[in-house]
């Protein structure tokens, strides 16, 4: 499993209640319900994961967050997890939002657009960036709002979300964020892992 | 009605006081089982036909010497496996496979009871099945599942017996039958109605049969079982068995040759007033009704877990129907899955070999019964 979904699930408390927001194909999910919690559920766009999802004996509904979340009651979840998924929606601050209402805290990751490797694709490639994180094209790409740590630290202070914990990740290694290595975080690290709360 | 002697029937002595206000008691419901129940009687499924089926579900039908409606999906190793499972199918009461329906027989009269069957609703075909629980001491269900109007007894069994099914799967349903579909029954009513032999309903009588008008409701609703790229696919302007048309009324092409089959076919196997009564329940079918259009309250005390299955082609109960339903559930935080299968075959795809259909039901069945243990 890869070290993102390890600290996804070592954040989470046992047998708390959780919904997994673009579950893919259940890996995250399996491994929480299994070792963490039973009381969790998926949302995931693509028919293939959903199936995929069943196989493994997850609860999932095929849906998309951005039309479906809002069917969730507020409250309703101790936990909901969104892994590297906000970038690629029309109104990620509609579904911030909605994280926000539906879970107790919510689990937020992102591929840093502010990585040096990325900025340094742009600034002498020339080129929209191409990195593990960020596997795509501009043309075939599904991120619609990329945005980097330092973006999003910035999104969450503007709106007095609670950014309790928040933490970056790179080559596997795990570090943690605050106010006086952010721009240090912003430029050296692939993914930020963010844990917030109303 | 020799044909008719072979059938498993449990006579009900319950009184059952229906919607309408009747109460029917001592009164006969037929069934099939499939698979055996295990010791601890925790493998029971029960499952819900549709309008025009009845309780063989599986392997050969003995009245039609067909196969069972759902036989793709029960049966050893099938997705509703019976080496693991003991599968209950009972002909709902208002059908004509032996339960009691229009064509019982009045026991003052000794004639069919024809039109003066009392109008039936899903609960009531629901509440009257619910007596097989008894009938073999089955104090749990694990699963209840069905497609079309089989959905629709799903969700009002759950409704009525919060606790007594572990999963339910309604398949291509809605919890609130539409304009459309009321629509469409009402002009396969009236088809049967316009029948010069359907006599009033009183047809038996003088031995008689609407078999036209039946045989044009058939047709009606067979376009509404299928999907318009399903039916361009199968037929497009495919002529019968001639190289041009004929400039006349006779079925040149395939499609109307297929229709008229399918409606000929219909009419040795179905009762007309059957037809009507079932067709009425349907139309009658508003789960929300009594919670003030609150889907919510209606489950709002089940402990099942629930599993949705809608299909893309599927118009007559289209996917925003069934979504309608994940909402409802999302909404009191009940145990829902949900999931869309492409198919092009329309409504009557969850009576098909459709694999990512079957899978999935398997996959969420066989996985659910493991939790259990």
């Amino acid at each position: 499993m890869k070290e993102e979904f390890k600290i996804i699930a070592n954040s989470i408390q046992k047998n708390k209640s959780i919904l997994d927001v673009g579950c893919g194909d259940g890996e995250l999910m399996k491994f929480i319900y299994e070792n963490i919690s039973n009381k969790i559920r998926g949302l995931e766009i693509s028919k293939d994961n959903v199936q995929i999802c069943i196989q493994k004996g997850l609860t999932v509904i095929e849906g998309n967050a951005e039309m479906d979340l809002q069917q969730f009651p507020s409250n309703s979840f101790d936990y909901v997890i969104l892994s590297q998924t906000l970038q690629a929606f029309l109104n990620p601050e509609k579904v911030i939002n909605d994280l926000l209402r539906i879970g107790k805290t919510s689990i937020v990751t992102i591929p840093n657009f502010g990585y040096w490797k990325v900025r340094f694709n742009l600034l002498f490639k020339g080129t929209m960036p191409v990195t593990k994180t960020l596997p795509n094209e501009w043309y075939n790409t599904p991120n619609l709002h990329m945005c980097s740590i330092k973006d999003f630290v910035n999104f969450c202070n503007k709106r007095k979300i609670h950014l309790f914990k928040s933490l970056a990740l790179t080559n596997n290694k795990v570090s943690s964020i605050n106010k006086f290595n952010l721009n240090f975080k912003n430029l050296t690290s692939e993914l930020g892992i963010f844990l917030l709360e109303k | 009605m020799e044909k008719y002697n072979n059938i498993k029937k449990l006579i009900i002595n319950k009184p059952l006081k229906l919607d309408c206000g009747v109460t029917i008691s001592d009164y006969p419901l037929a069934y099939e089982t499939y698979g055996n129940l295990n010791r601890s009687k925790d493998n029971a499924i029960m499952v819900f036909h549709a309008l025009t089926g009845d309780q063989f579900a599986s392997g050969k039908n003995p009245v039609t010497n067909k196969d069972g409606w759902w036989s793709y999906v029960i049966g050893p190793n099938k997705a509703l496996d019976t080496n693991k499972y003991f599968v209950i199918c009972a002909n709902v009461i208002g059908g004509c496979m032996g339960s009691y329906g229009p064509n019982s027989i009045d026991q003052n009269s000794g004639n069919k009871i024809g039109i003066n069957f009392p109008v039936i609703t899903i609960n009531d075909m629901v509440n009257a099945q619910f007596n097989l629980l008894n009938h073999f001491g089955i104090s749990k269900l694990f699963c209840v599942t069905g497609g079309s109007m089989g959905g629709m007894q799903v969700l009002q069994f759950v409704a009525n017996f919060p606790d007594k099914s572990k999963i339910a799967i309604p398949i291509a349903c809605s919890a609130s039958h539409s304009a459309q579909n009321i629509a469409f029954n009402e002009l396969g009513r009236q088809a049967i109605m316009a029948d010069e032999n359907w006599k009033n309903g009183n047809y038996e009588l003088e031995n008689l049969s609407p078999a036209k008008g039946l045989s044009v409701a058939r047709m009606a609703a067979h376009i509404t079982y299928l999907s318009k790229k399903g039916l361009q696919e199968k037929f497009g302007r495919k002529l019968q068995e001639r190289d041009k048309i004929k400039f006349g009324f006779d079925a040149d092409f395939q499609i109307e040759s297929y229709l008229r089959y399918q409606g000929s076919i219909f009419v040795d196997r179905f009762d007309a007033n059957s037809y009507l009564y079932i067709t009425r329940a349907m139309d009658y079918f508003d789960l929300s009704k009594n919670y003030n259009g609150d889907l919510s309250k209606v489950f709002k005390n089940t402990k099942t877990k629930f599993f949705i299955i809608s299909f893309t082609s599927d118009w007559l109960y289209p996917t925003v129907e069934n979504r309608e339903i994940v909402i409802a559930l999302n909404a009191i935080n009940a145990d829902v899955g949900f999931l869309e299968i492409k198919s092009d075959k329309g409504h009557d795809s969850f009576l098909l070999d459709v694999p990512d259909f079957i899978n999935s039901l398997k996959n969420f069945v066989d996985n659910s019964y493991k939790k259990q243990l």
